[in-house]
């Protein structure tokens, strides 16, 4: 249901997107682990730890739907979505890509996978060479993929500035001379000039004020109706996660917690995580905040160089039982797609 | 409540700049009662830090200056007060807290000097007392290890507890009047829940009024007793925080309203954002600085800007329009008559 509303069928290509989203799988990541080491030494680097950033975690995106990731910062949450665009590699698991495991691609093979999966930036300041002109940043991916030249590449460029609701007189104009809102819109310009399948947005509206968020999620919905795209939206915000996503993935270091989509995970929140998360989401109306009952997690979140033994989340658990804290818990379906991580649940 | 502890009048902020004259704070009033926490809510730009930066007389002048205003604080305009003077006031009666406490605290300094200085300053405390002093404060935000934690420095803190440490400090003369300056926007929403779940307990405890500036209308709707909206450099709306959010009559209020997700409606199918940008400080318009993003503007708003006028009990808009801004809003805000509550 949520699916299908979500997508409304305004072009011929959405509507063919919501029918086929209800079974084929774009891209499955199973067993997903990056760490990072920590060295030691100044002529010999020894390896003294790792960073478990990303430690284990197995989903699958459908085709034209929008999945949300969303956790606290550190998380790694933002190292999945580069896991997975191959900008940093795998240290263990497959990510499984238009059927092919990109874990295993490398040099050209990889290269050109690249043009199916693009990436929208959380910073529209840094994410934008200051020295190029906005014409030159979107038509950086064409000439790089070698999809389009000279008069042709020029034409996109501009179409594709108003694709996304800038005035194509702007090509020659530099990034210091538009806004944030408009500079996302720049980056948004660049991730859809190789028309990908696959776009992975990395906080792309948490740098950006309040009034001009609405516009890029706006406009990220209005692209992926017209174009069937299909998102893998990272936020710390779960508010906006909710609203823009059909299914979402909670993580807490390095984990994902609990998986399912986006109404039930509002209404029958599973994983005490999830819960607490939830209840510390101002609601902007205060007399629902009056009634709210909070759960107020103790503590911060440990390090993920040495992360609680059993289940992690364990040490800020109102719910923890003995075994919690020797045993990790299964990743299991408890029905309907809804996965949970957890012993007590 | 009801005894009068701040008064700010006509309150102008400007910066000398090569591009010319920015005008960040044009001509603000507000009062603020005993015990009372003021939500200031506005975007980047809009006034609401560098207002109360004048307030705490921490603008730099050159480049800033004040052309108009005063603020009247417990009988004496803290505008004419000497260097001097003012430092007997701030952080003693008027405390501050930032936004980023990384940046906010020294890090070659251990939290225990830091919080002791101003009690040894303002209060003439004993080194001694100073520190008993400081460990009560520390376990008032729930700082656990309190007496160990005195002697450590501030990156051996994470973010939450740095904040924390933060309204410590600036508890630490118990003083009439707390201005937070969007300080839990910076963190974690598990953590922001810990920060102000402590601060709801301390105003309980203590009683002080509390200005909490923020760009966050879900932490002040349960945080404030009353609201000022502010956009480039004016406050746009005011109200008590029920009546604010039952019915918000200046068009940018009902934008902001619109265009933010909320956590716990169903799926609504579109935000409805504020289309364009805010006006440039340095040539502002004449007429309402809300001219060009708003979906209710008529001709008078182009040449003459909007006062705060009277539209219900403690409640003023900036806005010629506001009478359809009330007939016309439920179609922004997505809502039916059922979601509205009554004030």
């Amino acid at each position: 249901m949520e699916a299908q509303t979500k997508i409304a069928p305004q072009k011929g290509s959405a509507e063919a997107n919501a029918l086929r989203s209800d079974n084929e799988t774009i891209l499955s990541v199973r067993n997903l682990k990056k760490y990072f080491p920590i060295t030691q030494g100044i002529l010999v680097q020894r390896k003294v730890a790792d960073v478990k950033a990303v430690d284990g975690i197995s989903f699958d995106v459908k085709a034209g739907e929008t999945l949300g990731l969303v956790g606290e910062s550190g998380c790694g949450k933002s190292t999945t979505g580069r896991t997975i665009l191959q900008l940093y590699r795998p240290t263990e698991g497959s990510v499984v890509f238009q059927g092919k495991d990109l874990a295993q691609l490398k040099g050209e093979e990889l290269r050109k996978m690249r043009s199916n999966m693009q990436m929208i930036f959380q910073d529209p300041y840094a994410s934008l060479n200051p020295r190029m002109t906005v014409g030159d940043i979107i038509a950086e991916p064409l000439e790089v993929h070698n999809i389009a030249k000279g008069k042709e590449k020029k034409e996109r460029v501009q179409e594709l500035l108003q694709i996304v609701g800038l005035n194509p007189y702007f090509v020659n104009r530099y990034p210091h001379e538009f806004s944030g809102g408009q500079r996302q819109r720049i980056g948004v310009a660049r991730a859809l000039a190789v028309n990908p399948d696959f776009i992975v947005c990395d906080e792309p509206i948490s740098a950006l004020d309040v009034s001009i968020q609405a516009q890029i999620i706006n406009l990220l919905e209005e692209l992926q109706n017209r174009f069937g795209l299909t998102y893998l939206f990272i936020a710390h915000d779960l508010s906006v996660v909710r609203h823009i996503s059909d299914r979402v993935a909670v993580m807490y270091l390095g984990k994902i917690v609990e998986l399912t989509d986006s109404q039930t995970l509002y209404a029958n929140p599973l994983h005490p995580y999830t819960r607490a998360l939830l209840s510390a989401v101002p609601i902007p109306d205060p007399i629902i905040e009056e009634k709210r009952e909070r759960i107020i997690l103790v503590g911060d979140v440990p390090s993920p160089v040495n992360p609680p033994k059993g289940c992690r989340f364990h040490t800020r658990c109102p719910l923890a039982i003995p075994i919690c804290k020797e045993v990790a818990p299964e990743w299991r379906d408890v029905g309907n797609g809804h996965f949970v991580e957890c012993h007590v649940v | 409540m009801g005894n009068t502890l701040l008064d700010v009048r006509n309150l102008r902020t400007e910066f000398v700049t090569q591009d010319g004259v920015v005008h960040a704070v044009n001509g603000v009033s507000f009062v603020i009662e005993e015990g009372e926490t003021l939500g200031l809510v506005g975007e980047s730009g809009s006034g609401k830090s560098v207002s109360m930066l004048t307030v705490m007389r921490l603008i730099p002048i050159p480049p800033g200056r004040i052309p108009s205003g005063e603020v009247i604080f417990q009988g004496q305009d803290l505008l004419k007060l000497s260097a001097e003077e003012m430092r007997q006031i701030r952080g003693n009666k008027i405390a501050m807290v930032f936004q980023d406490p990384m940046t906010s605290l020294n890090p070659v300094l251990t939290i225990g000097t830091q919080i002791t200085e101003a009690l040894e300053l303002h209060l003439g405390m004993t080194k001694d007392k100073a520190r008993k002093r400081a460990v009560e404060l520390l376990k008032m935000v729930n700082i656990p290890e309190a007496e160990r934690r005195l002697d450590d420095y501030p990156h051996q803190f994470s973010g939450g507890m740095r904040q924390r440490v933060m309204i410590a400090m600036g508890l630490s003369c118990s003083p009439q009047l707390l201005i937070a300056d969007e300080p839990t926007t910076a963190l974690d929403v598990t953590i922001q829940a810990q920060i102000t779940d402590i601060v709801k307990r301390l105003k309980r405890e203590l009683g002080m009024a509390i200005i909490w500036i923020t760009h966050d209308l879900g932490v002040i709707a349960g945080l404030a007793d009353r609201i000022n909206v502010m956009y480039s450099g004016f406050i746009v709306e005011t109200a008590p925080n029920r009546e604010m959010f039952a019915n918000p009559l200046h068009p940018y209020t009902v934008g902001l309203l619109g265009s933010i997700p909320r956590l716990d409606e169903g799926k609504r199918e579109r935000l409805t954002p504020i289309e364009g940008l805010p006006p440039d400080l340095v040539n502002m318009p004449v007429g309402c600085p809300f001219y060009d993003r708003c979906s209710f503007r008529t001709q008078k708003c182009l040449e003459e800007n909007p006062p705060l006028m009277s539209v219900g009990v403690k409640h003023w808009s900036a806005c010629w329009n506001y009478e359809a801004v009330r007939e016309r809003r439920d179609e922004i805000l997505h809502r039916t008559t059922r979601d509205v509550a009554p004030a």
